[in-house]
């Protein structure tokens, strides 16, 4: 009997362990010799810990799972009360195009038969028998843009740090996923880490760099540790090292872990923290696929492009392409967060609706009331009100509606949320994480927060609200990355799309 | 529990580390990880052992979130203030707790038994409000959850 029980963060926030014991010492006291595997996520966060039973037909699931559920999965299952039936027909699961999480959920992380079984290193081996520009061609053509926000096309990147003459250079992959709402790079680092390790080793065969760091944020204990694990099998199996694959490429990966500084998830405030400095943002050009880690050519990717390139490697470039809209190929993992009823990771290709996601996929919200906002693409991203639900999932759409797909972090408010309250928080966010090398997003974001005050206690809204604007116009045109620059963009959406909680009579004094 | 400070443990641990400044977070980690902070004396020595400068190793410490100067309680319970909590009431939560506690944010209880921080994100965004006490996860956190975390640890 193999029963699999989710290792991710986020089932293991939920109890995953704990069921794992409870169900390991059920079977023993009935007798039945049970393998319990620790997956990764399926990614239905809602329905977790969901633990699933492997049978002829496939794979059965349960959950959300308590320990007093345990005994009743050893009996009749199907009149388990708990029963979700087979994991890959319920709707959620059924309705995504999985590319990038394929295997999540589906393997044993750290498990690299496992992994080979299902498709693991083809992209690989295919890879060293293209050669760099081979790869790079194909990279491009797969039309992959980085997922880490910006929405840069990967392959032109890549073609750069291949054409650039260097006695050194390095592979980066940006882990440092601090954006609310955001679990993509966490769940793939858990659930799948070889494919992370596979995508860098093929970019550092791409270009010729051979040392690559993955900068994982300390948020994350699990995902450090499951990468750690899974460098040393690669390395052991000889899928890294001085010769990838008898290909006689040499590629050595390490993990570095960041300190909690959100704007460390700037490329090239995450180079200086990689070099043991503040992590302060550079002022480009130099950009840093010319002069980026220790002044050498890097190629800077976020975890989930890098993850993708296997994908792309082993299906061809048209396969991935053949997903999506416009500009926008291939999938993308969107996470739905924040208070909704079906919340977790739906992979999908480009053009879907934001209002099928929020509507019809996530179900509405977990409280059971209205949708006021959707807070798309992180802490920097804008506040959607359902007026705009019609807007495909596309770069190109959300750019026109000024909005931002970000890195696939879709955060769910109901009608009880304060407008007002998230713009002054949007700018409290910015005051705490700036790096402080510019001013208007080290200056401009406290201001901000004192005028938000002062608009939040009803003290002259109309010539606050103008200051806030104001203000953010500056930090827009004037901030030298995306902290300070996109910040406007909550504070902004809010004002514009919610103007009612801006204009809130002043609060009576107290009574002397 | 951390132990106090040792010169010499100390020693081993930047030893274990190239001598760059690009050790300079990791060697941070391990010995935040040992003596439980970064105290005077651990600057004075990573600067010389990484010949940079005190003011360096003190401009590092003092920017990233992680890095404390000062010992914690012996429990250390960060909570989520990030977006995806708040929209599950997560603020509404840390509020009442920290008022019951007569704590502000970074704040320990008097017995030195509980810090209690905010941390911006654990990526539990989908099973939210979320904290992490001393390295666990914990999620779906309601206000009596919360509470009941908070005081589980003694």
């Amino acid at each position: 009997m193999r029963i699999f029980v989710p290792c991710d963060a986020a089932a293991i926030a939920v109890g995953a362990d704990k069921l794992a014991v409870a169900i390991a010492a059920e079977a023993s006291a009935r007798g039945i010799k049970a393998q319990i595997i620790r997956n990764g996520s399926r990614g239905m966060v809602w329905l977790e810990p969901l633990v699933e039973i492997e049978t002829p037909e496939g794979r059965i699931g349960f959950g959300p799972l308590k320990p007093s559920d345990v005994p009743a999965l050893f009996e009749n299952t199907a009149a388990h009360p708990k029963a979700l039936g087979l994991v890959e027909s319920i709707p959620f699961f059924a309705r995504q195009q999985r590319l990038t999480f394929a295997r999540c959920g589906v393997i044993d992380p750290l498990d690299l038969a496992d992994y080979t079984v299902h498709g693991g290193f083809a992209g690989l081996a295919r890879a060293i028998t293209l050669g760099p520009a081979g790869i790079c061609a194909e990279v491009k053509e797969s039309g992959l843009r980085g997922r880490g926000g910006a929405g840069f096309p990967t392959g032109i990147k890549w073609e750069t740090v291949r054409t650039a003459a260097a006695d050194q250079k390095y592979i980066v992959c940006n882990a440092d996923e601090g954006d609310s709402g955001t679990f993509a790079d966490r769940m793939i680092m858990e659930g799948d880490p070889f494919s992370l390790i596979e995508g860098m080793t093929i970019a550092g065969v791409a270009t010729g760099a051979t040392k690559g760091f993955i900068y994982l944020r300390s948020e994350y204990p699990l995902a450090i540790c499951t990468m750690n694990k899974a460098i040393a099998l690669a390395l052991q199996s000889k899928m890294l090292g001085d010769d990838v694959m008898g290909s006689g490429h040499a590629f050595h990966l390490e993990v570095f872990v960041g300190a909690g500084a959100y704007v460390c998830g700037e490329e090239t405030a995450l180079l200086d923290s990689l070099e043991g400095k503040r992590g302060q943002v550079r002022a480009k050009p130099p950009i840093p696929a010319l002069i980026g880690l220790h002044g050498k050519p890097t190629i800077i990717n976020n975890t989930i492009s890098l993850s993708t390139i296997p994908v792309i490697l082993e299906k061809g470039a048209k396969h991935y392409a053949d997903f999506g809209m416009g500009r926008s190929r291939g999938t993308m993992p969107i996470q739905i967060a924040g208070n909704v009823k079906h919340g977790g990771l739906f992979e999908a290709a480009f053009g879907i609706t934001l209002g099928e996601i929020i509507n019809d996929i996530a179900g509405g919200t977990a409280t059971g009331r209205p949708v006021r906002a959707v807070q798309a693409g992180g802490p920097l991203g804008a506040y959607v009100p359902p007026q705009q639900f019609h807007l495909p999932y596309d770069y190109e759409a959300f750019t026109k509606a000024d909005a931002l797909i970000g890195h696939g972090g879709l955060v769910v408010f109901d009608d009880k949320v304060d407008m007002a309250k998230m713009a002054r928080f949007a700018m409290e966010f910015c005051a705490h994480e700036s790096c402080g090398k510019c001013t208007p997003c080290r200056i401009g974001s406290t201001r901000g927060v004192e005028v938000m005050d002062k608009i939040i206690a009803g003290i002259a809204p109309e010539k606050n609200l103008a200051l806030v604007k104001d203000l953010c116009e500056t930090m827009k045109f004037g901030s030298l990355c995306a902290l300070g620059g996109f910040t406007p963009y909550p504070v902004m959406s809010a004002i514009n799309h919610f103007p009612e909680d801006f204009t809130k009579p002043a609060l009576p004094l107290a009574a002397e | 529990m951390q132990r106090a400070w040792n010169q010499q443990i100390a020693e081993t641990i930047i030893a274990a580390h190239r001598p760059a400044q690009a050790s300079l977070l990791p060697i941070l980690h391990a010995i935040q990880e040992e003596f439980g902070f970064i105290s005077e004396a651990a600057m004075r020595l990573i600067a010389t052992s990484l010949n940079i400068t005190r003011a360096e190793v003190y401009g590092v410490v003092s920017f990233y979130h992680d890095y404390r100067q000062e010992p914690a309680g012996r429990h250390v319970l960060k909570l989520c203030r990030a977006e995806a909590c708040q929209s599950m009431g997560g603020e509404d939560n840390a509020n009442a707790l920290l008022a019951r506690l007569g704590l502000d944010w970074g704040g320990t209880t008097p017995d030195g038994r509980l810090t209690i921080e905010p941390i911006y994100c654990l990526g539990l965004c989908a099973c939210a409000p979320s904290a992490m006490l001393d390295g666990e996860l914990h999620a779906r956190l309601d206000a009596a959850g919360l509470d009941a975390l908070a005081m589980a640890a003694v």
